[in-house]
């Protein structure tokens, strides 16, 4: 009695990939626990700055299995090539269960997997549940983009290229069993069986067969969007500072992205004085001098009137300083401020105090706290860790206000 | 090497094979052989070789991981996947040379005759496997597809019941007594007890055994116990935790006896091969590819190398003599004292019973011990510590590796807690392993379920109720030792 034998077919191998399911599965949980530590990625990963198709590297803890298992202090027995003495080393104790461990679970240890996803999947991760705060659906705003056609019915006369295949042979077919059902009929009147014949015979197209697709133009609305950061260069704006600060545009920029079609960005550094630079200048540009806030919001306000009309555009604009202003200029920052709060959708402050700098609770921090604009927030951010809680509340702060300016059971109003 | 080969080929081979299993009297469940590509060999393997099996994101998560491994280079495939069924069913990667497709149908065939003939699988039922673990694909499928239930609910108690599944009975061969026998059990203990008291006249008189305590004797079956205790377990949810565990019963012996089944099936494929009349290049490659895989691996234990060795050793003290293998044929009495041993040993009876010094030394086992990043060899096999050695072997494998943990009582004082001990034999469990694992425990069973283990030398209760996980540590012993009043 010889063994069955099954011989391999390539049929089978393609239909057989079993595991595609549960491998889908095991992928969607690990982009769920990307999504859990994203606040770690961002902060860690250089991933500020890179164009949106690039990759990066992302650790991610893997799903473990949790099972009882034995702490890695016991001792093992093991085989060694046979000169084996007390006291020699015999590899590493093993902290990861990455490398060819055969029983899945059977060892702890920290399963990082290094996943590659691109930056365009990452930031879709990072604001699958946010959403932009007042995104205005003013319709002078977006404007009417891009001019395309769109499908929509038949008719009768058209160019070849725009025939519509399926119909025209429907026709057809209908027109061809309609003839033959009124022949046989007609034949049947007559007594005289033709069946065969009108089933040979040639049945072409004809001109009322022909159906064309009907165009319609499709006007598509596009919405623009600029982002304007601004950057305290001064002196007192260390690297550390710089990059929570670039954290944070990062951030702001990608999200406004999303959103809408198009969306430029502008750069203005400013010490004394403000302009309007390249990205690259705007991140690397050494620092020097004092600081004169409003400079940078005069000429933001410059670049708005300018080249950004506020009809046509959303504008966000966000300022990052560490808050050390010349005090003359402090009346003239908030008139500017108030000023800008009206041209914008969103206007920020942000406060870069790394901690064990100095004490907190600064100047101008306190005096942004009389402005009363709704579209206008400060925030604080002290290290890398605040950068994306803190943006989730900046965003989620401001969708509360928007809540409340509509709540029409509001006492006050 | 580099011969081409067909089926027709396969099946010459395999005819010629099959004629020296019969002569050597290997008894063995029909055999059937799947020519498979690595894609699907790594599917096999991620299924445990099971035809259908139910969908879970672990079994994507292992696939994802050998691929890794094999597309990088790390790891390769085995030659033979065998499962344990009837008729067994193997597969063989067509990209192999018709010398390790020889090699692998003779391994296959040894393994084939230890699934049918060992102890510890007489109770899977390997006629019904494949039709069970279909249907249990089909079921699980069914309570995903179910609308009432769906996917996410599926997976919750799937993985709390992965957690535990091999929390259970060690030996299926031992019988367990149903609750009126234990009840006896008890009953008569304790008359046993009284008797002594009365002899030894002490004063203070025991309490009789708690009748109605669940479970009156220490349960290892965590799920199938909850299974049976946890009246809010919908009837779907209860079937998911008799799935899992009836699948972990199946693949208990396979843990159970890898040394002394890959040692069998070894010693098998040598024998069958070395009386084959292969030709030259085949043999020459057979020689080769034998030795890559039964290679001692420093640093690590080879189950293919220590099996082999030991089985060698049995025949060696049989015969009184190192063989040949190739040139001496192998005695018919010798078969027969094998044949017994495969039949009624696992993998730490095997090691007690058979791993002498000579073959401790031969293989060069030693205990390593960590210290800081590193194992450091802490004692060889000399004549001081190789009986240690030996022991602690038998002691950490197969499902000695995994810790012994029992609940002891699922409704003290009406508080319907789930009692457990972990049963300390000097190894502590990973603390964090431990506190997720129970919180599995605490999702099947609903409420308070509590474990009691030894950590860093003290009592410890672990604890995972609503408000979440809670650690107490036995102070009192640690602080104030017990003092011993005369």
């Amino acid at each position: 009695m010889g063994a069955v034998f099954r011989p391999y077919s390539p049929s089978d191998s393609l239909q057989s990939d079993r595991s595609s399911g549960d491998r889908q599965r095991h992928r969607e949980k690990l982009r769920r626990a990307l999504k859990e530590n994203i606040a770690d990625v961002i902060s860690e990963q250089s991933i500020i700055g890179r164009g949106a198709d690039s990759i990066v590297k992302v650790p991610i803890r893997g799903i473990r299995e949790f099972r009882f298992v034995f702490g890695q202090n016991t001792p093992k027995v093991a085989q060694g090539d046979g000169n084996s003495e007390p006291g020699q080393k015999v590899g590493k104790v093993k902290q990861d269960s990455q490398a060819g461990d055969g029983e899945a679970g059977n060892m702890p240890g920290e399963d990082y997997y290094e996943t590659e996803v691109s930056l365009e999947e990452l930031v879709e991760i990072m604001f699958e549940d946010l959403e932009l705060p007042d995104l205005e659906s003013k319709p002078l705003r977006s404007i009417e983009a891009e001019y395309t056609h769109k499908r929509s019915g038949t008719k009768r006369v058209g160019v070849r290229a725009h025939l519509d295949r399926k119909k025209t042979v429907k026709n057809r077919i209908k027109r061809k069993f309609a003839k033959e059902k009124y022949e046989k009929n007609s034949a049947e009147d007559d007594g005289i069986p033709l069946e065969e014949e009108i089933v040979r015979k040639r049945f072409p197209f004809e001109k009322r067969d022909f159906r064309y697709h009907r165009h319609k133009p499709d006007i598509r609305y596009e919405s623009n969007a600029v982002v304007i950061c601004i950057m305290d260069t001064s002196g007192s704006m260390n690297v550390m500072k710089k990059y929570l600060a670039r954290c944070f545009f990062f951030l702001l920029y990608q999200f406004v992205r999303l959103k809408y079609q198009q969306t430029e960005l502008v750069f203005i550094a400013h010490d004394t004085l403000a302009k309007e630079v390249s990205e690259d200048d705007f991140f690397h540009r050494g620092e020097s001098g004092g600081t004169m806030i409003s400079s940078g919001y005069q000429k933001a306000l410059d670049i708005i009137h300018d080249r950004f009309d506020p009809t046509l555009w959303n504008i966000y604009a966000f300022h990052c300083s560490d808050g050390d202003n010349f005090q003359e200029d402090i009346p003239k920052t908030l008139a500017l401020a108030k000023e800008l709060c009206g041209a914008c959708n969103l206007f920020g402050y942000g406060e870069i105090k790394p901690t064990g700098g100095v004490s907190w609770g600064t100047p101008m921090l306190k005096h942004f706290d009389d402005i009363s604009e709704k579209n206008f927030t400060t925030l604080g951010i002290s290290s890398k860790s605040d950068v994306w809680p803190k943006f989730k509340a900046f965003l989620s702060r401001d969708r509360q206000k928007s809540d409340s300016s509509i709540d029409v059971f509001d006492p006050t109003s | 090497m580099g011969r081409s080969y067909d089926v027709k080929d396969l099946q010459m081979w395999e005819a010629r094979i099959f004629e020296k299993v019969q002569e050597f009297g290997l008894n063995c469940f029909p055999q059937e052989f799947e020519l498979c590509d690595h894609v699907q060999m790594l599917s096999m393997m991620t299924y445990h070789g099971m035809p259908s099996h139910y969908p879970h994101w672990s079994f994507g998560k292992s696939f994802e991981r050998t691929k890794t491994f094999y597309d990088h280079g790390i790891q390769g495939i085995p030659y033979e996947m065998v499962i344990n069924s009837n008729p067994s069913i193997a597969g063989l990667m067509r990209d192999n040379s018709l010398c390790l497709q020889i090699l692998t149908m003779a391994h296959v065939y040894g393994h084939n005759d230890f699934f049918k003939n060992n102890f510890t699988f007489r109770h899977t039922e390997a006629d019904l496997v494949v039709a069970r673990f279909k249907s249990h694909a089909d079921r699980i499928r069914g309570y995903v597809e179910d609308p009432s239930i769906g996917q996410d609910a599926v997976e919750r108690i799937l993985d709390a019941a992965h957690a535990l599944s091999f929390q259970c009975h060690r030996n299926q061969a031992i019988k367990r007594l149903d609750r009126s026998e234990q009840i006896d059990r008890a009953i008569a203990k304790s008359e046993e007890e009284e008797k002594q008291r009365k002899i030894t006249a002490t004063k203070i008189k025991e309490e009789g055994p708690d009748l109605y305590k669940i479970p009156l004797e220490p349960d290892a079956n965590i799920l199938l116990f909850i299974r049976d205790h946890n009246a809010r377990l919908a009837e779907w949810e209860k079937d998911i935790l008799t799935i899992v565990h009836e699948e972990a019963l199946y693949f208990q012996p396979q843990m159970e006896t890898k040394i002394i089944n890959e040692g069998w099936a070894c010693y098998w494929h040598r024998e069958i091969m070395n009386s084959l009349d292969l030709p030259t290049d085949i043999h020459m490659e057979f020689i080769v590819r034998h030795n890559q895989v039964v290679r001692p691996i420093p640093g690590d234990l080879n189950p293919y190398n220590i099996g082999l060795a030991l089985w060698d050793r049995i025949e060696e003290l049989e015969i009184g003599r190192v063989r040949d293998h190739n040139e001496d044929k192998q005695q018919l009495d010798t078969r027969e004292a094998l044949f017994e041993i495969r039949e009624v040993d696992r993998d730490s009876s095997f090691i007690r019973r058979f791993m002498d010094r000579e073959v401790m030394e031969k293989l060069d086992l030693f205990e390593a011990t960590p210290e800081h990043q590193d194992w450091v060899i802490s004692k060889i096999s000399d004549d001081e510590n190789w009986k240690f050695i030996r022991n602690l072997l038998a002691t950490s494998v197969g499902l000695s590796s995994i810790p012994v943990i029992e609940i002891t009582d699922c409704n003290a004082h009406g508080s319907q807690t789930l009692q457990m001990r972990h049963e300390f034999d000097g190894r502590e469990l990973e603390a964090n392993y431990a506190e997720k694992t129970l919180e599995h425990i605490y999702t099947l069973w609903g409420r308070k379920v509590v474990l009691e283990t030894m950590m860093n030398n003290n009592k410890t209760r672990y604890s995972f109720d609503n408000s979440g996980l809670s650690i107490t540590a036995d102070l009192i012993d640690s602080m104030y030792p017990a003092f011993d009043y005369p």
